[in-house]
């Protein structure tokens, strides 16, 4: 294989799995705390507004983290600085 | 395919580019400044007051209650910029409904000066509250261990703020042009729809997560101000 072909199926298979397994954590950690939002909510109705305030920003912090897998991804694939040099050359 | 509004380039002089982004930018502005101009000229403090009017004040007032929940006692010191980013995140990916309209907040241009905005004002409003030094002070906060990882954390929250904001708007805006390749029936609709509140989610956490750290660069002087309060009591 050469250079170019190389860059290909490397940026290509990282990406599928730099997304794959940036949805699969944060998605688990997201099911667990909306969980345990949902009992304390359950548990004690009178602090829902506090809960779900904590809660929102604790998802926002936790879906960041999968978003910062996506970006990756999507440099790999639409802005790839190694594919740019090597074509350049 | 465009990765983000950045790359419609209308002008282009030497440094200066003026590109779809600018200009959305200055729209976003220009609405929301006249459209405040001219509800904000006639106030009434009467029973009788005009609906939007009315609007305006349910929007201050949250805002207030959000910002004062988390901690901020004097919230009017902080709505003029936590309110501003506020608003203007959530209409800049509120008007994704409008047709080949697209967010700024979508190109990492915006999000990173609307980051490095808070970056600037947390030690703006700690050094207005406790002064200098006691906002150095905050930077030793636990023990004088902590130093590096506190300035580390400055950084990195900053660089977060930015990519979060950015990732998300810009994958809702990349999950619909690929849809529509796709199936371009009824899909790209609902994931429209899931793009709003995914925008006015993103807003809000983008102002909470500011409020949380001038928050936490006042709140590290209180303890010497409710001695001040004893004292003057």
């Amino acid at each position: 294989m050469d250079n170019v072909s190389i860059i290909a199926v490397a940026s290509i298979v990282t990406a599928g799995f730099s997304t794959s397994i940036g949805c699969m954590f944060p998605a688990l950690g997201e099911g667990k705390s909306v969980s345990t939002a949902l009992s304390s909510i359950a548990q004690q109705p009178d602090a829902a507004p506090t809960i779900t305030r904590t809660l929102f920003v604790g998802l926002a912090m936790i879906e960041s983290t999968a978003i910062y897998c996506f970006v990756v991804s999507m440099i790999l694939i639409f802005a790839n600085p190694f594919w740019t040099h090597i074509i350049a050359k | 395919m465009k990765l983000s509004p950045d790359e419609t380039i209308f002008w282009q002089n030497g440094f200066f580019t003026i590109n779809l982004t600018i200009v959305t930018t200055w729209a976003l502005m220009l609405v929301l400044v006249i459209i405040s101009l001219i509800i904000t000229r006639r106030l009434k403090t009467g029973m009788l007051i005009s609906r939007w009017q009315c609007i305006l004040e349910m929007l201050v007032i949250t805002i207030n209650n959000q910002i004062e929940e988390i901690g901020l006692k004097n919230p009017k010191d902080y709505i003029g910029f936590i309110g501003t980013l506020f608003l203007f995140i959530v209409t800049a990916n509120i008007l994704i409904i409008l047709p080949w309209y697209e967010p700024p907040t979508g190109s990492l241009s915006t999000t990173s000066a609307l980051a490095i905005c808070v970056f600037m004002a947390v030690p703006f409003f700690g050094i207005e509250k406790s002064g200098i030094g006691g906002y150095l002070k905050s930077y030793l906060q636990p023990t004088f261990i902590m130093l590096p990882f506190n300035l580390i954390s400055e950084i990195t929250r900053t660089l977060a703020l930015a990519v979060r904001l950015f990732g998300n708007i810009m994958s809702g805006g990349m999950i619909i042009a690929i849809l529509l390749s796709i199936t371009p029936f009824i899909f790209p609709i609902v994931m429209k729809s899931l793009g709003l509140l995914t925008g006015m989610v993103q807003g809000y956490i983008f102002s909470i997560l500011a409020t949380v750290y001038i928050a936490a660069a006042v709140h590290d002087s209180k303890p010497s101000d409710k001695k001040n309060l004893i004292s003057t009591k």
